[in-house]
């Protein structure tokens, strides 16, 4: 068990190794200065300001000071605001970020599950058909369509809350029901059929058949059961969050990463790019790590290998 | 249960003949593979109103732009922001295409009659005038395009990729294998962004960006069939006949991985779709004067609290899209998946 | 001797896409106290349907038992709701199924799965029901229970696996065991213990057992009595001396003859011809005459009642009509009969049949 964990952290470092470079050497090849959009600098201005930034010196050069600084935590200033150091301008934002995300995680987990627990139990009757319906539609419905839709016609048209900014409680519930979209309807698709596997196996027909009821069989045997494979799922899941986070957060006007991620795109602002990207790449890693980790841990035929088995 | 009330003759103890034929008949007509997954996809309405759907809008791509005299990057400021009209529905107040639009105070503008305009623009104009009735159709083109594209590409090397990586097995399979894992592991979205901030926007640097990270699920999936097929008989009586590895792979062992490899496209098309159109509302996707559903939504966006048809429709036929592939691709795995069999 | 279970006159079909499949077609039989009542079959035959419905564990869906009765403790079994059944299965009846491997919960503790029926019908404290479930594991023969109460299913083999199952079916002390071909997934070796350990139990609790299996050789060491079935009824019944010693039905001796034992020269190995029917569409007469090598007219146009051979002994065969020919049976049944008829009645000492007779009554219809 700790060979593996020791094992994927060296993975996890490796890929972010390779993301870094990567990063580095595509924003390299993107012709241009990164001022050409900023206020119209003479010749001598822009030379300055080249050599400053050390734009000048040979490739390998730049790297090295590079990965340097990145291990100091410094991840360069950014081009667009003046100077302000992108670690600082990361953590100005993180936070919006972080709760939309993780408002979004449990309450699609809770919901999607919900839902595919409920379909299974109560296969093709119309719960069944409404719930796998409202899957369908929140798996396809893109989630900046949804979260367009849900701005004009719930705040614009009902006003029953705000359209956008990020004030209050009241402004987290329409970007995070935009959000979580995506996660409920893959969660419960994934969560119905797992249970509806699971319901089918011999040990629930033993349970059935030692007296246990319905209530029982569903939850404390089936569920569990059904579980465990769902959480191989929610790692991904809580990753798209971050995709999603881009366009939710221009939408709803949060300033959040995501929002600030396609501005620095917009004008090229690399460092700001470069931070950003390598900050998402580290929280993929380590979710996905963390997740197989639990999974062994939760699984007890993964966490206590067989002892005189055959 | 004997009716006791029959008289049983002596002669009905007689011998008679077995019949063995009428033991072993086969009670329905044998089906292969395909025929079997066809009638299950008969079965599920959603699937087949799906395929009816999709055709539909890929008809309609196609003739769209031609349907209407406007080109679809025909610019007409005066003619701009126009809501929906079409002939012979205008008066039909509760459907949307009377040529009305209704600002979000509640009041009713007629800019047809305001701005004495004549013509009919079915499902409107945008803020520079252009039709978008053409504009929407030449946008699904486009969108459709990249979406088939980008997953043909992604079935041909996550296929490939994932077939040799199998078959050869051994320290190949394990490089290729942490290749992929090192891939998988960096965010689609990271890749993705910084290629087309590279290679610019564009039809093909999105197909590109799209398949660079798409085909890695496909390559897993065709690895573990490989693996499994490779130790069944059927490859090894291939080759004890002399079958070359080539044709071991691609004459035996893909065409029983169809049905996965079928499923895996379907569902990499409504991937690709949404990807586009992401890329496009966060400014990475096509340029003026190109469309694309993501570029016309992203347009739409920007005038949605003032002409929401602008990004009402593109958006509806958007998620009519994804809905269909992705009921289809569903019923197609509800056919095709031998798990799900009875 | 007292009756503890009566099936009578069971139908049962499924309703399925291509039409109603009528799986039990009219099945009659009683269990005595402290018996252990064989069904043997075919796969398709209605052995498992048959079981399952007197549990009611069929799938709700598309399972109807259109008539019939199973009496158990007076009531009738078919009446009962889900929630008087639930009360009832693993207290009085019990089941245990084939597939060790499958059988248990993978994520829940040996000892906790045994005390789920302990805690539930006989409102034991968990300690108690601790105590008693760690019991339950020397019983049926598991050592160190003390340690093993705490482990995961994936922890054992196959064959505790399967003394496991029999362990939580057996907490109660139920009044009838069914076993589903409880050894057809283990090794000979585990099989033959398992054997033994259920005939040891049994007798320790004094449960009836309704043993359902396709292996003769299983038969012949545990049953008291067997019931032949095939095409969803019962064609043959009797003890397990009549049925091996001297079978009437031509299925019955289709069954023996595929059996070799040491008798057997270098014959041919023999195997009945033909598939077992389609119960869509069940056959107007006897559903084996399409495979019967001494099949008559008769056969073909109405269904044969049961002939009484014996006190517990009947077959549902035309071959015992009074009007019927003679027909010699098979060589291998040949062979049986001239033992049996040295010592019918007596108690045989070749095969272990060393359990008394039970006066068995049996209706035809």
């Amino acid at each position: 068990m700790a060979k593996y964990i020791l094992q994927r952290v060296l993975y996890m470092i490796f890929t972010l190794f390779i993301v870094v470079s990567a990063t580095f050497f595509l924003m390299k090849l993107i012709p241009g200065t990164p001022f050409s959009s900023a206020a119209k600098l003479s010749h001598e201005q822009l030379q300055i300001m080249i050599d400053k930034y050390g734009l000048n010196d040979p490739i390998p050069v730049q790297y090295f000071h590079y990965i340097v600084n990145m291990l100091k935590g410094d991840l360069g200033v950014s081009f667009q605001f003046n100077n302000t150091p992108v670690s600082q301008l990361i953590s100005d934002r993180i936070g919006p970020s972080a709760i939309l995300g993780a408002q979004s995680i449990i309450i699609g987990a809770i919901i999607g599950i919900a839902l595919g627990v409920i379909g299974a139990l109560k296969q093709n009757t119309w719960i069944d058909y409404t719930s796998t319906f409202i899957a369908v539609l929140g798996k396809s419905i893109p989630n900046f369509v949804f979260a367009g839709l849900l701005q004009y016609y719930v705040a614009v048209k009902l006003e029953w809350f705000p359209v956008m900014f990020w004030k209050g409680p009241s402004y987290t519930v329409l970007p995070t029901i935009a959000l979580a979209m995506f996660t409920i309807s893959i969660t419960a698709r994934f969560m119905r059929t797992e249970m509806v596997e699971v319901l089918g196996s011999d040990y629930i027909t033993l349970a059935k058949a030692k007296g246990a009821s319905f209530f029982e069989i569903s939850v404390k045997h089936a569920l569990r059961n059904a579980l465990i494979p769902v959480i191989t799922v929610l790692g991904p899941l809580a990753v798209s969050l971050m995709t999603g986070s881009l366009v939710i957060e221009r939408i709803f006007g949060i300033p959040g990463l995501g929002e600030q991620f396609v501005k620095s795109i917009s004008v090229n602002d690399y460092p700001v790019i470069m931070g950003t990207s390598i900050l998402f790449a580290a929280l993929f890693v380590v979710v996905i790590l963390v997740v197989d980790i639990l999974y062994g841990i939760i699984d007890p035929r993964i966490r206590i290998s067989g002892g005189g088995s055959k | 249960m004997t009716n006791k009330d029959t008289v049983i003759s002596k002669d009905m103890f007689q011998p008679a003949q077995m019949d063995l034929l009428k033991s072993e008949k086969i009670a329905k007509p044998s089906l292969n593979f395909w025929q079997d997954a066809w009638l299950r996809v008969r079965k599920n309405k959603a699937a087949v109103v799906s395929l009816f759907v999709t055709i539909l809008l890929v008809v309609m791509a196609l003739l769209g732009p031609i349907l209407t005299p406007y080109k679809y990057d025909k610019q007409n400021t005066a003619h701009a922001n126009l809501p929906p009209r079409i002939q012979g529905l205008e008066n039909i107040h509760w459907l949307p295409f009377d040529g009305t639009v209704t600002t979000r105070f509640g009041k009713e503008l007629h800019p047809y009659e305001t701005k004495q305009i004549k013509e009919y623009y079915w499902f409107g104009t945008d803020i520079l005038g252009r039709d978008q009735f053409a504009r929407v159709w030449k946008g699904t083109q486009v969108s459709l395009l990249i979406a088939f594209f980008a997953a043909l590409i992604d079935m041909l090397i996550g296929v490939t990729y994932g077939a040799i990586s199998g078959y050869v097995g051994g320290k190949v399979d394990s490089i290729m294998q942490r290749i992929v894992e090192v891939l998988v592991g960096i965010p689609n979205l990271v890749v993705v962004v910084l290629m087309i901030l590279v290679l610019k926007p564009g039809i093909i640097p999105i197909i590109l960006a799209l398949s660079i990270t798409g085909w890695t699920s496909m390559a897993r999936v065709v690895r573990a069939q490989v693996l499994k097929f490779k130790n069944q008989e059927f490859v090894l009586a291939a080759k004890t006949l002399g079958a070359s590895n080539g044709s071991i792979i691609f004459k035996h062992m893909i065409p029983n991985m169809m049905g996965i490899i079928i499923i895996n496209t379907m569902f990499s098309i409504p991937n690709a779709i949404f990807f586009e159109a992401f890329l496009s509302f966060i400014g990475l996707g096509l340029q003026e004067p190109n469309a694309s559903l993501g570029t016309l939504i992203n347009d739409g966006f920007k005038s949605m609290l003032a002409f929401p048809s602008q990004m009402v429709i593109p958006a509806v036929i958007i998620s009519i899209i994804m809905i269909a592939f992705n009921l289809i691709a569903d019923g197609l795995r509800d056919a095709l998946d031998p798990k799900m069999r009875d | 001797m007292n009756k503890v279970l009566e099936v009578k006159d069971l139908n049962i079909s499924f309703h399925t896409f291509a039409g109603e499949v009528k799986a039990i077609r009219g099945v009659n039989f009683d269990l005595y106290k402290g018996e252990t009542l064989a069904i043997v079959g075919e796969s398709g035959s209605g052995k498992s349907v048959t079981t399952k419905s007197i549990m009611r564990l069929l799938p709700e869906g598309n399972s109807e038992i259109k008539s019939g009765q199973i009496l158990f403790d007076g009531k009738d079994l078919t009446k009962l709701k889900d929630k008087q059944m639930q009360k009832i299965r693993g207290h009085d009846i019990s089941m245990i199924f084939q597939d060790p491997m499958t059988s248990l919960n993978p994520t829940m503790k040996i000892g906790n799965q045994i005390m789920e029926p302990l805690v539930k019908h006989q409102n034991l404290s968990r300690h108690t029901a601790r105590e008693r479930a760690i019991e339950l594991l020397k019983l049926v023969g598991i050592a160190k229970p003390e340690i093993r109460v705490d482990q995961y299913p994936h922890q054992f083999s196959g064959g505790m696996r399967q003394r496991v199952v029999i362990a939580i079916a057996l907490a109660c002390n139920p009044k009838v065991l069914i076993a589903d071909e409880p050894t057809t997934a283990l090794d000979v070796t585990i099989q033959a213990q398992i054997l033994e350990l259920m005939k040891d139990l049994q007798k320790k609790i004094d449960t009836s057992i309704i043993f359902i299996t396709h292996d003769l050789g299983v038969v012949a060491n545990v049953a008291d009595r067997v019931a032949v079935m095939y095409g969803g009824k019962i064609v043959e019944i009797g003890t397990a001396e009549e049925i091996f010693y001297n079978p009437q039905h031509p299925y019955t001796w289709g069954l023996i003859s595929s059996m070799p034992d040491i008798d057997t020269d270098d014959e041919e190995l023999f195997s009945i011809p033909g598939t077992p029917p389609d119960l869509l569409d069940p056959p107007k007469g006897d559903a084996f005459a399409p495979r019967n090598p001494y099949v008559m007219k008769i056969d073909l146009e109405q269904e044969p009642p049961f002939f009484k051979v014996s006190d517990t002994h009947y077959a549902a065969t035309w071959l015992l009509h009074p009007d019927a020919p003679k027909v010699e049976p098979p060589e291998a049944v040949k062979r049986r009969q001239n033992q049996y008829d040295g010592t019918l009645g007596a108690a045989s000492e070749s095969t272990a049949l060393n359990k008394g007779k039970f006066p068995g009554k049996k209706e035809g219809k």
